[in-house]
């Protein structure tokens, strides 16, 4: 760890329009170590990394890679410099094998199999080095997300990068996964490679990083070794003010069953069965947390209940039963009937992110009466209703009349929450309810669930963040492979139980 | 945040692609040895000159904006309906069928069930691909364009074999009296202002605007406007929304070419007076630019489609005074004309926005 930084920024601004997004920026890596750049959503942290990446051109300031003083005009020119990128959302191509993602941008001469051969000869000595096997020839579509970071991490050091940025990486990842790809990174390091981890999990940062810098509206505040500090201070340098780490909540005083799942199943169009039977039960005032690896029937779940999705089976709403397929099963069908949807993915789902944010709020409500007059739409009253609401859930900036891409992504979600919570539902049901969502936005959203349980509401809590299902769950459930594994209380059970429940380890036992 | 001020978005850059397109086409007519400046005034003076220019003008608009409207409104749903050639063919078909089942007394009693006998054939002949996309997932651009082959035979043989007018021509009966819509110089002449006696600008030019004032209202008012645009902009979103796609696509379609299918007042009704096999002259595919061009918008829509009508319109002035311009040299430019507009918008468009960026970061530092 001496000579010179593997990256110095010096006095790196970038602005668009009127937004700062990065002011003033200096930064130095140091080359073989692990360097954590944590920050709000929206504090610049993608910004700066989209600089040094070459997708942006700063306004003002220097980059230097190892000393020397380096523009990077665009992407090429920072692979060049051994700059690599995994970005947050995966840039593969869904249909091509590993093989081909890997060499695609990097392909030599006008045919491809020269290329191919050479390519599979190092992918697999890249992999055997780091401990990251892919099948070259598997098809990204058919690879977990946790495979199809290891393939953007290969295509980064395919192209022979020494400095590997990873932007948000654990976001879709389980622990076990999470864990891997952190062995994977300390393998780099412990190669002499130089790794930035961009994130806003602070337990990461603890974890897995040399030196910590802090990022809040656009400035880097601060710079620690990460030995010399602790996730409380790291929080508070980063929101700026004190922060609630843990869920603040009473003892939950459930009432009568609302919602009685029995013996549900759903087929995929590919035929593959991704519900093989759940039992679930939530009660009025109670939040039941569904953990469990992305992908094993938790999002099928949700959209049976929220009415995307066709299933068998018997799911009773207040001792009424909801139809599961045909007419009536759609999500229009669920909101009368009282049930509302926070969606795992509120880019895909939960707003239409060209609409202005007055026009999200009646997204899916827009036949209500109070929002409509005859064949039209009162425009006007749904503007006030939004300005409301924005004010109600503390929506920054409170303007109706931005679009729901200008947010970020803690204030889409407030967006979508203040839609489906004072819509009035019997039942709740809330997919990662603070996926991507920064600390202070987080504490905001959870005090939100936990009153509406206190309102005596059912809340159906579905998150991959084992956090977050622990501390803010009455009751948790945990599934694997399209099965409900077990049902655990929260004080009852611990971390070590419930990854074995989500591994599928217990289920076989009992 | 918006990259443009709106007025630029919507005014500088059309103005910025239609002189580009100008200055091509003029030195493509400087190489074939005329006078470019010569040819603009002949374009310009012959479409906007006289009132017997703005009557030609405004009657080939009115084509468009009808065909235009089509193109705009299927798109709000992301659906690329490029089959308003055919719908409207078939939609000129229920105006002729309207005109000739009644011996109507006076035009303003045949109008409206012209307006719904046209509409309602344009909209049954876009059901099917509609039908077909929202049930079994067949592309919507194959299916639209595929379907105006079929209108095109459909047309022929029933000109030919079944509404054949005793004569050479393949083509109707003509109307009865009472069906003929006033001209502007009727309607015109009654307020004392004088136009050209035949031009065949008429009523229809009306139902035009009000089309227009109607899919406005349409999009950006109704509860059904706002699930078309949800339902374009995120198909998944909007079944989380418990809107159903297939009734969507559907009804969208539907209007679509409602829409394509009024053409054939002003066309069969308004001019024709007959039904003919060249009813619709390529009308539906203008349709494509001008709603591309009016980033469908009905008032883009409208300004653009009186702009192609102009072109139209100078066009056939140009050939007739220039000789060595032939009619091939008019279908450049018009085509230039739509390259420029729609598809090389980028071209000026990015350079554009940074540049208006630099303006606002100098502004705000």
């Amino acid at each position: 760890m001496s000579g010179a930084p593997a990256i110095e920024l010096r006095g790196i601004s970038k602005a668009f329009g009127p937004v700062q997004a990065n002011k003033d920026i200096s930064l130095k890596v140091m080359p073989g170590t692990i360097h954590g750049i944590i920050g709000e959503n929206g504090a610049g942290k993608s910004t700066l990394m989209s600089i040094l990446y070459g997708f942006y051109k700063a306004d003002s300031g220097q980059i230097l890679v190892n000393g020397r003083e380096t523009p990077i005009p665009d992407s090429q020119a920072a692979i060049k410099a051994g700059i690599g990128m995994v970005f947050q959302h995966f840039k593969l191509v869904e249909n091509f094998s590993v093989l081909e993602n890997v060499v695609l941008g990097a392909e030599e001469g006008a045919f491809l199999r020269p290329t191919l051969g050479k390519a599979r000869k190092h992918l697999t000595e890249l992999a055997r080095d780091y401990e990251m096997n892919v099948n070259p020839d598997a098809k990204i579509e058919d690879l977990s997300v946790g495979h199809q970071q290891r393939v953007e991490i290969l295509k980064a050091l395919y192209r022979e990068a020494n400095i590997l940025i990873l932007d948000e990486p654990t976001g879709v990842l389980t622990p076990a996964e999470a864990d891997h790809l952190f062995r994977i990174l300390r393998g780099l390091k412990n190669e002499g490679k130089t790794i930035i981890l961009i994130t806003h999990k602070l337990r990461e940062i603890m974890e897995i990083t040399d030196t910590v810098s802090v990022m809040r509206r656009g400035q880097m505040t601060d710079t620690v070794k990460t030995a010399e500090t602790s996730p409380q201070d790291l929080a508070e340098r980063m929101v700026g003010r004190k922060v609630l780490l843990r869920v603040d909540k009473t003892p939950a005083q459930p009432g009568k069953t609302v919602l009685e799942v029995k013996g549900l199943r759903v087929t995929d169009s590919q035929g593959v069965e991704r519900l093989k039977g759940i039992d679930l039960t939530v009660r009025a005032g109670e939040i039941v947390g569904i953990a469990g690896v992305a992908g094993n029937g938790q999002s099928e779940l949700l959209d049976v209940l929220g009415g995307i999705r066709h299933a068998t089976g018997s799911v009773m709403l207040n001792g009424a039963p909801l139809s599961l397929t045909g007419p009536g099963s759609d999500a229009r069908a669920r909101r009368r009937a009282g049930i509302t949807h926070v969606p795992e993915d509120r880019h895909r789902l939960g707003l239409i992110l060209d609409f202005k944010a007055w026009e999200n709020t009646g997204f899916g409500y827009h036949d209500l009466p109070k929002y409509n007059s005859g064949l039209m739409m009162d425009n006007r009253a749904l503007r006030e209703d939004t300005a409301a609401k924005m004010k109600r859930f503390d929506v920054r900036p409170d303007d109706p009349n931005l679009a729901a891409k200008s947010f970020s992504g803690g204030n889409q979600q407030k967006i979508v929450l203040a839609r489906e919570i004072e819509a009035g539902p019997d039942l709740l049901l809330i997919g990662q309810p603070t996926r991507g969502v920064d600390i202070g936005a987080i504490e905001f959203i959870h005090q939100q669930i936990v009153q509406l349980r206190d309102e005596g509401k059912a809340i159906l809590l579905v998150s991959v963040e084992l956090d977050e299902i622990m501390s803010l769950s009455d009751r948790i459930a945990v599934m694997f492979d399209g099965r409900i594994m077990g049902e655990r209380l929260p004080a009852e059970t611990n971390e070590t139980e419930l990854g074995l429940l989500m591994a599928g380890m217990e289920g076989r036992a009992a | 945040m918006q990259k443009l001020p709106t007025w630029a978005d919507v005014v500088l850059i059309p103005v910025i692609n239609l002189v580009l397109a100008f200055l091509v086409s003029g030195l493509v007519i400087l190489y074939i040895g005329e006078n470019p400046v010569q040819a603009l005034k002949v374009m310009v003076n012959g479409a906007m000159g006289s009132t017997r220019g703005w009557g030609y003008t405004l009657f080939f608009a009115t084509n468009f904006i009808f065909t235009g409207l089509a193109v705009a409104v299927a798109y709000h749903a992301s659906l690329f309906n490029i089959g308003g050639e055919g719908q409207a063919a078939l939609g000129g078909l229920g105006v002729a069928l309207v005109c000739l089942a009644v011996d109507w007394p006076v035009w303003w009693l045949a109008l409206p069930f012209a307006v719904i006998g046209g509409a309602a054939f344009g909209a049954a002949w876009a059901a099917i691909p509609a039908w077909l996309n929202a049930k079994r997932g067949s592309h919507i651009v194959i299916t639209t364009i595929m379907f105006n082959f079929i209108a095109s035979a459909l047309m022929v043989y029933l000109l030919v074999n079944i509404l054949k007018a005793p004569g050479m021509a393949p083509e109707s009966a003509g109307f009865p009296e009472g069906t003929h819509l006033p001209t502007a110089y009727d309607v015109l002449g009654l307020f004392g202002i004088p136009f050209n006696r035949f031009a065949p600008l008429n009523v229809a030019f009306l139902v035009a605007l009000a089309a227009c004032w109607g899919v406005w209202v349409l999009i950006w008012r109704t509860r059904l406007g706002y699930e078309i645009r949800a339902y374009g902009r995120s198909e998944p979103a909007a079944v989380y929304a418990g809107i159903s796609p297939v009734r969507i696509i559907m009804v969208t379609m539907l209007i679509s070419g409602g829409l394509a299918g009024l053409m054939g007042v002003n066309a069969v009704m308004g001019e024709a007076e007959r039904l003919t096999l060249d009813a619709v002259q390529g009308a539906g595919f203008v349709g494509i630019a001008v709603a591309l061009m009016g980033r469908n918008h009905p008032v883009g829509v409208f300004l653009a489609a009186v702009l192609f009508g102009a072109l139209y319109q100078g066009g056939i002035e140009l050939e007739f005074e220039i000789p060595a311009i032939s009619r091939e040299m008019i279908l450049v430019i018009q085509a230039l004309v739509i390259l420029f507009t729609g598809a090389l918008d980028g071209m000026v468009r990015t350079p554009l926005e940074r540049l208006f960026l630099s303006f606002r970061k100098n502004g705000a530092a």
